[in-house]
């Protein structure tokens, strides 16, 4: 254990040695180098924060054996002695059953390096929160001048992986994430408001920006008005969309719906895979290459799980479009499972767009064509109800606003709903432009979405929540 | 007397040079406080599908945090180099941090005091470390339950996880406490799930063993029936398929254990987390209804309402001997005959609230993170005496549920509305029960729900419940985390028909 101890070798050289070192039939070696700054605030103060150095190793062993190919895996973070690493994985691989989702490991040709890999990891530190924090020291004295309490988070964090294998891969990518959460509180609470930023570079984005949107949120709320629990017609804006979006595009396994266990199984057996979801054409999208979400375009995981494999280590992850014309078009299966239902493998990628090729349409400009119906900010505390419909429960947020004849006319108190997103889209009766949006309650975990607003009919806002 | 035995390899690491370093710099820079965590934390998490290996991950994750007070303002600084100069040069970073947030900070950072500890090491009760139990005897084991249920007519499939985590953490601060913690826990999980294709309806029932700070005798029968769970998840299941669906209303519930304590977690565990109630969470977990203002005199709920916070029980997801801000474990009160009497505090919040010393609530999940107020084991006293058994709860219900296994779970920011799911739900007839009904939801809000509570069980219903996964802060950390609680009766509660909900 001495041997983890002390100053962190080169993250390709680790690479090259963990792969000199392996003595089973084939070998992958990932790194991770990461770092991160964040600052946290609340009560218009600065309360906690942090700069931090991370770096985990995993090696994956491959062993032939009677029926197939066992794995092991071994992880850990620091200035891990790689061939300790190595042997660990070995010592897995060495009891372990043949592996179900075997499959010829991916080779030099088919995965073009996308930057050199002996290159340094890129780094951040306090500096990559760009002007945030000297603009936040400014928008609390504004904020206790209009008498309002700011809370949020501001967070960077780049990590740049090495995937290194026996069969010639050696890839490196840089991904950069950013983000700015704004609340904004005011009455002693009774009114709030929540802007959000996600990026690639905070110097591109701005606290005064975020706190204009956040001052013209609370002024609509000015008038109060108490509404029953009831099914409305809802503006959901992109942010609000990326929170129900995100639950369906975790649920796009293949195996699960073939085995009859998911939303998109078939009655009588198979899937929904061509099954029209909504009258709109909406496409629902991952894909690498997306211009400003760009993400990590082969695969890397250090696990096997229901549709991915540690197998398909390092395979270009392509565009793939999980809802096409409205019609549900692929599930996400690995090379092995793909095989066995003679699909074509798919998997998910670091971002997620929803559109609906052609809207143009602004929040503004589905407001105006409401003719009574509530606009939202955010939802929260979302959660599974009911696999079989993906039935959602979850809370509005910081912001419900009621809409007569097209305008804003004052704020409503808060409702858990019970919805599923499956359903939103067959009830969507418009949507507008896809923009860049942020989950309010995923967002650490897909930070890279873009969706439109979207006008849902008979949205099932369950109960009322005296929440604020 | 617990016997004391640390991890070897663990205490192998050149833990005194790099506290020293850091603490050493720590000073030399001025800084007011400062402590430091170096810690290890082992976790192997084995996945089995229709008694196949699905995944096997076997992790370590070992790094340094230091945090410092400098000049009234935070600074946090983290990695996983594990070298004195490193170590060092933490502080450096971490007062370069407090420095510039300090035009920032309007609130100046004091902690409330603590005395030092000295040196003191701490294990928590267990017998087999689980990190240690080889993946093939895991794997094994899960296999083999596996095909018990498989092979019972009506399971399609069946899902069988372990997730096992030993955490060694080294603590040290300006004030002199050095302590050597090694905690154990383990979360095993079944799921037997059956299809209806032609319907395109399936359903699920899965064990309901909670998550333990135990080690791996837990799956070897001690501290829960494993062989009993199993044989009757088939039964369960099928019932489950074929049970009517609920007709909404209100109706009596007798709630078991195993969905109480998650009721308490949200309801009570998060609404009395002070810094919650103070806003500081405002942006992210949100806030809390039971505000510093109504302490001593919020009606929570009934008066049977007795509901502690400790870090002492034993098997305690929660449970230390020191926190992560070097205050000793401790058990107090937060609710007493159903009025709101005390708060779970970390060292800032209860110097800033004038409450004296901190009740130790303080954690980091991860050598990387800033440790903040997290969750001690909150829990619900069951009756005095013998008290009811849980039979004796659902005889005085006329018209109602019996309510087992925790499911969906959902609660608003400042924890009013709640909704909850669970594994089943047996309809109460005149007293008897009367077989399983499906798609029940339960909603209600927290005061209203608990002065519903009409009566508790005595300790013979008492069981400790819990999750690996509390979430709270940002960047977000998990924190595990124990309840106790007696089977309870709730008068009058709103169920709801989950297919209605979503308008089939």
């Amino acid at each position: 254990m001495s041997a983890t101890t002390g100053h962190l070798t080169k993250a390709d050289t680790v690479v090259e040695r963990a792969l000199e070192a392996s003595q089973s039939d084939a070998c992958i070696v990932i790194v991770e180098e990461a770092s991160e700054a964040e600052l946290r605030f609340a009560n218009n103060t600065a309360t906690t924060n942090g700069t931090r150095r991370d770096r985990n190793v995993s090696v994956i062993a491959f062993r032939e054996v009677a029926g197939g190919t066992a794995v092991g895996t071994a992880s850990s973070s620091g200035a891990t002695d790689a061939i300790d690493l190595v042997r660990r994985a070995e010592a897995i691989a060495l009891s372990a059953p043949p592996a179900e989702d075997a499959f010829p490991l991916v080779t030099q040709g088919q995965s073009a390096a996308p930057s050199e890999f002996s290159d340094p990891p890129v780094m951040t530190n306090l500096a990559g929160l760009g002007d945030v924090l000297t603009g936040l020291g400014d928008a609390f004295g504004r904020a206790r001048a209009a008498g309002t309490t700011l809370s949020g988070f501001a967070e960077h964090r780049v990590s740049t992986v090495y995937l290194g294998s026996s069969t010639g891969l050696r890839l490196r990518y840089v991904q950069p994430t950013g983000k700015l959460e704004l609340v904004a509180r005011t009455d002693g609470g009774a009114r709030s408001a929540w802007a959000s930023a996600g990026a690639a570079d905070l110097a591109t984005v701005h606290v005064e920006e975020l706190e204009e949107r956040l001052a013209r949120r609370l002024a609509w709320g000015e008038r109060k008005v108490e509404l029953d629990s009831g099914r409305y017609e809802v503006v959901l804006p992109p942010d609000a969309v990326a929170d129900l979006i995100i639950m369906l595009g975790g649920s796009i396994s293949g195996r699960e719906a073939e085995e009859g266990r998911s939303v998109f199984s078939a009655p009588g057996g198979g899937t929904r895979v061509g099954e029209s979801l909504s009258s709109h054409p909406f496409s629902l999208r991952s894909d690498p290459f997306e211009p400003g979400l760009e993400c990590t375009p082969f695969l890397v995981t250090p696990a096997s799980g229901q549709d991915v494999s540690v197998f398909d280590n390092g395979l270009p992850i392509e565009r793939t479009e999980w809802i096409s014309q409205g019609c549900l078009a692929r599930l996400e299966y690995h090379r092995a499972a793909a095989a066995r239902s003679g699909v074509r493998p798919a998997a998910s990628a670091d971002n997620l767009i929803l559109e609906l090729p052609g809207a143009t349409g602004s929040i503004e400009d589905l407001v105006g064509r409401t003719e009574r119906g509530l606009l939202l900010t955010c939802l929260w505390y979302i959660r599974e109800v009911d696999a079989e419909t993906l039935l959602l429960t979850g809370l509005t947020r910081d912001g419900v606003y009621l809409v007569e004849h097209g305008e804003i006319v004052g704020s409503v108190n808060n409702f858990r709903f019970n919805e599923s997103p499956v359903d939103m889209l067959a009830k969507t009766v418009e949507a507008g432009r896809t923009e860049r949006a942020l989950s309010r309650e995923s967002n650490e975990w897909l930070n890279r979405t873009a969706m439109p607003a979207l006008r849902v009919a008979e949205f099932n806002m369950s109960s009322v929540s005296p929440a604020t | 007397m617990v016997t004391v035995e640390l991890d070897a390899e663990f205490l192998a690491l050149p833990l005194e040079a790099v506290r020293g370093a850091a603490l050493d710099r720590a000073r030399a820079l001025g800084c007011e406080h400062a402590e430091v965590r170096i810690e290890r934390i082992r976790s192997q998490f084995v996945r089995l599908r229709d008694a196949r290996l699905e995944t096997s991950a076997d992790d370590v994750e070992l790094g340094i945090g230091l945090r410092v007070v400098h000049d009234g303002s935070f600074g946090f600084a983290a990695t996983v180099e594990l070298a004195p100069d490193s170590a060092a040069a933490l502080a450096d970073q971490a007062v370069a941090t407090a420095r510039a947030v300090a035009p920032a900070v309007s609130e100046r950072v004091e902690l409330a005091d603590e005395p030092s500890h000295g040196e003191a090491v701490w294990t928590s009760s267990y017998d087999l470390d689980p990190v240690e139990v080889p993946t093939s005897e895991k794997v094994a084991l899960l296999e083999e339950w596996s095909g018990r249920l498989l092979r019972s007519s009506g399971v399609d499939h069946v899902t069988a996880y372990v997730l096992a985590v030993v955490e060694d953490k080294h603590y040290a601060d300006l004030a002199g406490t050095v302590t050597t913690q090694c905690r154990v826990r383990l979360h095993p999980v079944v799921e037997a799930i059956a299809v209806d294709g032609q319907a395109a309806r399936f359903e699920t029932m899965r064990s309901v063993a909670p998550p333990a700070g135990r080690g791996w005798e837990y799956l070897l029968g001690e501290g829960w029936d494993w062989d009993g769970e199993l044989a009757r998840i088939p039964e369960y299941l099928i019932e489950k398929l074929r049970a009517p669906t609920v007709v909404p209303g209100a109706y009596d519930l007798v709630i078991d254990p195993s969905n109480l304590w998650l009721v308490i977690h949200e309801s009570i565990g998060h609404a009395t987390e002070l810094d919650r109630a103070m806003g500081y969470e405002a942006a992210y977990a949100g806030t809390s209804f039971a505000t510093f203002d109504k302490l001593g005199t919020l009606k929570y709920g009934s008066d049977i309402m007795n509901v502690t916070g400790d870090r002492t029980v034993a098997h305690g997801l929660a449970t230390v001997a020191y926190d992560d801000e070097g205050v000793e474990a401790q058990s107090f009160d937060l609710i007493r005959n159903g009025v709101l009497v005390g708060y779970q505090l970390d060292r800032r919040i209860a110097r800033l609230k004038g409450l004296g010393r901190s009740n130790g609530c303080a954690f980091a999940d991860s050598p990387g993170h800033v440790p903040i107020q997290r969750m001690a084991n909150v829990s619900l006293r069951p009756a005095a005496g013998p008290g009811p058994s849980t039979d004796e709860l659902i005889s005085s219900v006329d018209n109602g549920f019996y309510v087992v296994g925790d499911k969906s779970w959902s609660i608003d920011m400042q924890r009013y509305n709640f909704q909850f799911t669970g594994q089943r739900f047996f309809k109460i007839e005149k007293g008897k029960l009367s077989g399983q009904v499906n798609d029940l939801a339960y909603q209600s809000r927290t005061t209203e729900f608990w002065g519903a509570m009409q009566a508790v069980g005595g300790e013979s219903t008492y069981r400790l419940g819990g999750a690996f996964n509390c979430g709270k802060g940002q960047p977000s950390q998990v924190a595990p985390v124990s309840h106790g609680c007696p089977s309870a009766l709730f008068r009058g509660i709103k169920v709801l028909n989950a297919r209605t909900e979503s308008g089939r």
